[in-house]
């Protein structure tokens, strides 16, 4: 039985542009996906298609049991959206925002201002439900954002990037939310381009990019995918970054996954051995003349892993990724 | 933060459909965009500037020296003007609609009202039936700065009135244009540049500053059939400001001949075209 989110070979093109090329994605009821993938990876376009703002070019979506190109209205029933932009009308209060919201859902008058209410108190904002929207901070309009796509209690939810431009306390907040909604039994579709998020709220996660999808797994399976440690060091003259980087290389295990971020004077290389390992390399560093601040053994993280996987930092994609995000 | 308990589950109820719910549901979006008029009441105000100015300078700038009929009487220049000076509000209407959905698109608002279970054009007629009240008020106005000035209609207070209203019903059709310009731009800038570029020649190259009688031949007939005139000659006829040594028509143009029901016709002609068009563009729209 497929679960509450369910795409098969979804397509979709822009002119030339293949914004989706072949999508599959299966969220068990109850779940959280974490869709991750760099800028103009397709995060947004998938979202666009589920939520029926966008009729995939080809391909099958199932949204609580409900195709969604057959019968988008009654899709649209069931779901909640929270946009890449806090959706709200910064001129109304917070308290007319959702009751607009809950009338355009075909509420009653007054079950919609009893609904706004009680959402009000429940995300905190009752205290400013009745100053115009725009008076809120960031971390406010968010949550406003949020409580509008769950004016129905609605049994699934996307969310394309939630927290972006939120500050790191906002961010946990959300956070907290998000959770102990998915604590209720709401199915949530989270996209992400940090990883540290995808990490913290999404039982499953699949990693997409160009419009396909990579890898998917658990966030250990994804970790143990990409292998074991690795060695991380900060040398501490600059110089020296070439001498230090070869000296590596020669431990390394594989020659992909390197890292040198010149800023931190930091390189990272993925071996095998451990502390023995780690001995080795203190004591060539040393005779090759190279002076260190730092060196260390780490786990993968899932920015290796997306590392490994793309090729590239989901950060840097930013630059040389084709921008489609932004014309989607 | 406060828990998200699950106490209270709610299911959207099933939308009524057809015509109830368009209308409800228009009402809702309609509601909205007042409230906002009512907060940035400089939209209203800056709205009013530029007739009222054009009001003042064309009353005493040209008044004196453009013929209507063969006579420059200041007097007659103003109560063959005005119709044309409402008529050009009117159509500013367009401007404000588009600008405020290409808004709408822009801050993901338009996102969040096509994932609602609502009826499909309601986010549309509920914004241009928000401008029509912001085109009435400003007409109102304005018609004060007329009657300040010295213009006066000689009907009684029904044509007047049907006169008003022929106005407006040309300022929704218009909004109706702007809400596919807001619709088709990537920036609210753009819809606002692209929703009143294209009106100045339109509005200029009608009967509403001058009479048609000296523009060159190709003009006239332009002139003649462009919608705008039609709307502008029948409220002179409805405000009883049809100027007696002017010709109701140089080229014989149809619309010229029954400008009243041209006008209807024209408006309803743009409604039906611009409101289909618009539609179809907000259900596919791709911000």
């Amino acid at each position: 039985m497929p679960g509450a989110i369910y795409a098969e070979g979804l397509v979709k093109h822009f002119g030339d542009v293949k914004a989706l090329d072949g999508v599959d994605l299966d969220v068990p009821e109850g779940t959280v996906l974490g869709l991750l993938g760099p800028n103009g990876a397709g995060k947004t376009t998938a979202v666009r298609c589920l939520t029926t703002l966008l009729t995939p070019t080809s391909g099958k979506a199932v949204v609580a049991g409900i195709d969604v190109v057959k019968d988008p209205d009654a899709v649209r029933r069931s779901i909640g959206l929270s946009g890449q932009f806090a959706a709200v009308d910064e001129y109304l209060t917070g308290r007319e925002n959702l009751q607009m919201v809950g009338r355009l859902y075909q509420m009653s008058a007054k079950a919609a201002k009893t609904r706004a209410a009680e959402l009000l108190e429940r995300f905190n904002l009752a205290d400013a439900a009745d100053r115009p929207s725009k008076t809120y901070s960031g971390g406010m309009r968010r949550r406003l954002d949020l409580a509008a796509a769950l004016v129905v209690s609605p049994p699934v939810m996307f969310m394309d990037e939630p927290t972006t431009g939120l500050d790191p306390r906002n961010r946990q907040a959300l956070w907290e939310v998000i959770k102990e909604l998915v604590g209720g039994g709401t199915t949530l579709l989270l996209t992400t381009q940090y990883l540290e998020e995808a990490d913290h709220l999404a039982h499953d996660i699949c990693v997409i990019d160009h419009g396909r999808v990579i890898a998917r797994g658990t966030s250990d399976e994804l970790k143990a995918r990409t292998g074991g440690e690795r060695v991380e060091v900060v040398v501490q003259d600059r110089e020296l970054i070439p001498v230090a980087e070869e000296v590596l290389a020669s431990y390394a295990k594989s020659t992909s996954g390197h890292t040198v971020e010149q800023h931190t004077r930091k390189i990272t290389v993925p071996v095998t051995g451990g502390a023995k390992l780690l001995a080795e390399v203190i004591r060539e560093l040393d005779a090759r003349g190279v002076e260190i601040d730092d060196i260390g053994l780490r786990r993968p993280t899932l920015d290796d892993v997306f590392i490994s996987l793309t090729g590239h930092a989901a950060e840097e994609a930013d630059g040389n990724q084709p921008d489609n995000e932004e014309q989607v | 933060m406060s828990a998200v308990s699950e106490t209270g589950e709610i299911t959207a109820p099933m939308p009524r459909g057809g015509v109830t719910q368009s209308v409800r549901d228009s009402l809702v979006v309609a509601q909205r965009n007042l409230i906002r008029m009512a907060r940035i009441p400089e939209i209203l105000l800056f709205g009013l500037i530029q007739p009222v100015m054009f009001v003042v300078l064309f009353t005493y700038v040209f008044g004196g020296s453009i013929s209507i009929g063969g006579s420059t009487d200041p007097q007659l220049y103003k109560e063959f003007l005005m119709a044309g000076i409402f008529a050009q509000t009117v159509t500013f209407a367009t401007a404000g609609a588009g600008a405020g959905i290409a808004d709408d698109m822009h801050k993901g608002l338009i996102d969040r009202f096509r994932s609602l279970p609502m009826a499909r054009g309601a986010v549309l007629t509920g914004r241009t039936l928000a401008d029509l009240v912001q085109t009435t008020l400003t007409i109102i106005v304005l018609a004060g700065v007329a009657l300040l000035v010295g213009w006066r209609a000689h009907e009684n207070i029904g044509k007047v009135i049907c006169g008003f209203l022929l106005l407006l019903l040309l300022g929704y059709a218009f909004s109706w244009i702007g809400a596919l310009i807001g619709l088709s731009v990537r920036t609210p800038e753009a819809a606002t540049s692209g929703g009143l570029i294209w009106l100045f020649p339109l509005t200029f190259i009608s009967n509403a500053f001058v009479p048609v009688t000296g523009m060159p031949s190709f003009l006239q007939h332009v002139a003649e059939w462009n919608p705008f005139s039609a709307t502008v000659a029948g409220a002179r006829e409805l405000f009883g400001n049809k100027m007696p040594n002017v010709p109701q028509s140089v080229t014989g143009a149809w619309p010229m001949e029954h400008p009243i029901l041209a006008s209807v016709i024209w408006s309803v002609i743009i409604i039906a075209v611009f409101r289909t068009l618009a539609v179809r563009k907000y259900r596919q729209s791709a911000a």
